[in-house]
């Protein structure tokens, strides 16, 4: 039985495993167990298929140069979105911050309709933007306009009035303020923002493949799901999966760079 | 400056139900893409006898909140143990950021092979997304406790039970707070989203049935019900957040 508490960071230092053998350890386990379950028979061997099924099912997918256009179109949907939103995004949280009148006005339904299930909005987008990349595109923006307006208003917020009032008392334009004294404040949280942004944009192109469409990888997941090919499907979702977690590490890594915590 | 602030937004929302209503009444746009606001309302009372609106609003409420409340009970002890052996939550923390940032939602395919069409399917994945901030939130506010805390469990001769449930997590309450909004506003999304994409459940499934009927103002009607209800979700938290902050 693991107490659960806390010792004093002093004698903090669990002697023993490092953090590598740890990980290490415990993907191992997990795979393991996952192949144990599989080959045991107690789960259905379709719901889990064995390892080396998936592993070759996904060797096929890479090899298969059918693969890419669909990673393409899937990549070209959020990556449309994400320079339509996030444009959006930092003009709406520029302007909100240079007005207090539109902070004001605006500010609330943002910060209503931010944390709403974006995905609600698919069926108008498709009546709005038809069936081909339209809708998605459009998923993928809205979906990344709201981290990155917020954000970016957010830094405006955070602008000294002093620094504000010396730059103004050197009788500097509207525009040398906002490149003088604003830009360089709302870099870092927009670079923090986007990270998001790239992530739910991501999904949101995803999520309207996998409802309606006829290219890209949602649609080759629920093609797979539908035909019951679940080794494809497992492999397909590894990939996808390998594919947003590298974007957002190198997008962390390049944010670290510029001071993003 | 606040009240004419919600004057003016207030004035928006009217000044831009207007111009959507002329510019469908007059139209500039097809009625099958954007029925007239006024149409919108008016099918409100439709959906509330006819479509089940409620009972909808009602499933959507208690998944989320089932799955949210599941996400507290496993995820703060699993965020305690791992901020007690360091070494553990240093191993795991990176990869609980990944998951946090990853596609998660797409995994519901899976889920349905699992837990089948059912609303066991719909909380299981409204729990999976809501854990892992609520594992981080609480590692991360325990981790940064200042080490008073832990010397005056120490002196108190506290066991480590004593300790967490008196003073640690208390103290530590906060960040978990952060973690629980997380939780919520996130397994709301994916429950949503899961019943829109698979037709199943609550709000999300009313969406996706007024489309496939093709009723566009009732479809219009139970979205805008859907935004309201998770801004109410939202403002609830924000203000029991801020309240706590006072307190």
């Amino acid at each position: 039985m693991v107490a659960i508490g806390i010792t004093p960071p002093a004698a903090a230092a669990d002697r023993g495993l490092s953090v590598g053998a740890i990980r290490l350890l415990t993907l191992t386990g997990l795979l393991a167990a996952y192949q144990a379950i599989s080959s045991s028979g107690l789960v259905f061997e379709g719901a889990m298929p064995g390892l080396p099924a998936i592993a070759v099912a996904l060797l096929r997918q890479v090899a298969d140069p059918a693969f890419y256009p669909h990673l393409g179109r899937t990549a070209y949907e959020a990556a449309a979105g994400v320079a339509i939103g996030a444009s959006v995004g930092v003009a709406c949280g520029v302007s909100l911050g240079a007005s207090r009148f539109l902070a004001a006005m605006l500010d609330p339904w943002i910060r209503a309709l931010a944390p709403a299930p974006k995905i609600i909005f698919l069926p108008v987008l498709i009546l709005a933007f038809g069936i081909d990349a339209g809708p998605k595109i459009a998923m993928a923006a809205i979906s990344s306009f709201f981290p990155v307006a917020v954000a970016t208003f957010g830094g405006m917020r955070e602008v000294r009035r002093i620094l504000v009032q010396v730059v103004r008392s050197f009788d500097a334009s509207t525009l040398q303020l906002l490149r003088i004294v604003y830009l360089p404040s709302i870099v870092v949280p927009l670079l923090g923002s986007l990270r998001l942004a790239v992530g739910v944009a991501l999904i949101g192109a995803l999520l309207a493949e996998v409802k309606m469409s006829n290219k890209g990888l949602g649609y080759l997941i629920i093609q797979d799901y539908n035909a019951f090919r679940t080794a494809e499907m497992y492999a397909l979702l590894l990939l996808v999966f390998a594919l947003a977690l590298s974007i957002n590490a190198v997008l962390r890594a390049i944010g670290r760079r510029y001071g993003v915590p | 400056m606040r009240l004419s602030g919600s004057w003016a937004s207030l004035g928006l929302l009217v000044v831009a139900t207007a111009a959507l209503e002329a510019l469908s009444r007059g139209g500039w746009v097809s009625t099958f893409v954007m029925p007239p606001p006024s149409e919108t309302l008016a099918a409100i009372p439709g959906l509330f006898l006819h479509e089940g609106l409620g009972y909808a609003t009602w499933v959507t409420f208690q998944t989320t909140l089932l799955a949210t409340t599941l996400a507290l009970l496993i995820g703060v002890p699993a965020g305690a143990l791992l901020a007690r052996h360091r070494r553990f939550g240093q191993a795991y923390e990176p990869w609980l950021e990944a998951a946090f940032s990853a596609p998660i939602i797409l995994l519901y395919p899976l889920f349905l092979i699992f837990f089948g069409r059912s609303l066991v399917t719909i909380v299981v994945m409204g729990f999976v997304v809501g854990v892992i901030p609520v594992i981080i939130k609480t590692r991360e506010g325990i981790v940064n406790l200042r080490p008073v805390f832990h010397n005056l469990a120490l002196s108190l001769h506290m066991s480590d039970v004593q300790s967490l449930i008196k003073i640690i997590l208390p103290a530590a309450l906060p960040s978990i707070f952060v973690g629980l909004r997380l939780a919520l506003i996130y397994a709301m999304i994916n429950i949503v989203a899961v019943e829109f994409l698979v037709g199943l459940g609550g709000l999300g499934y009313l969406v996706a049935d007024m489309y496939d009927r093709y009723d566009i103002p009732s479809m219009y009607s139970a979205i805008v019900f859907v935004v309201v209800l998770s801004s109410a979700f939202f403002l609830v938290i924000e203000r029991s957040e801020a309240w706590l902050r006072s307190a």
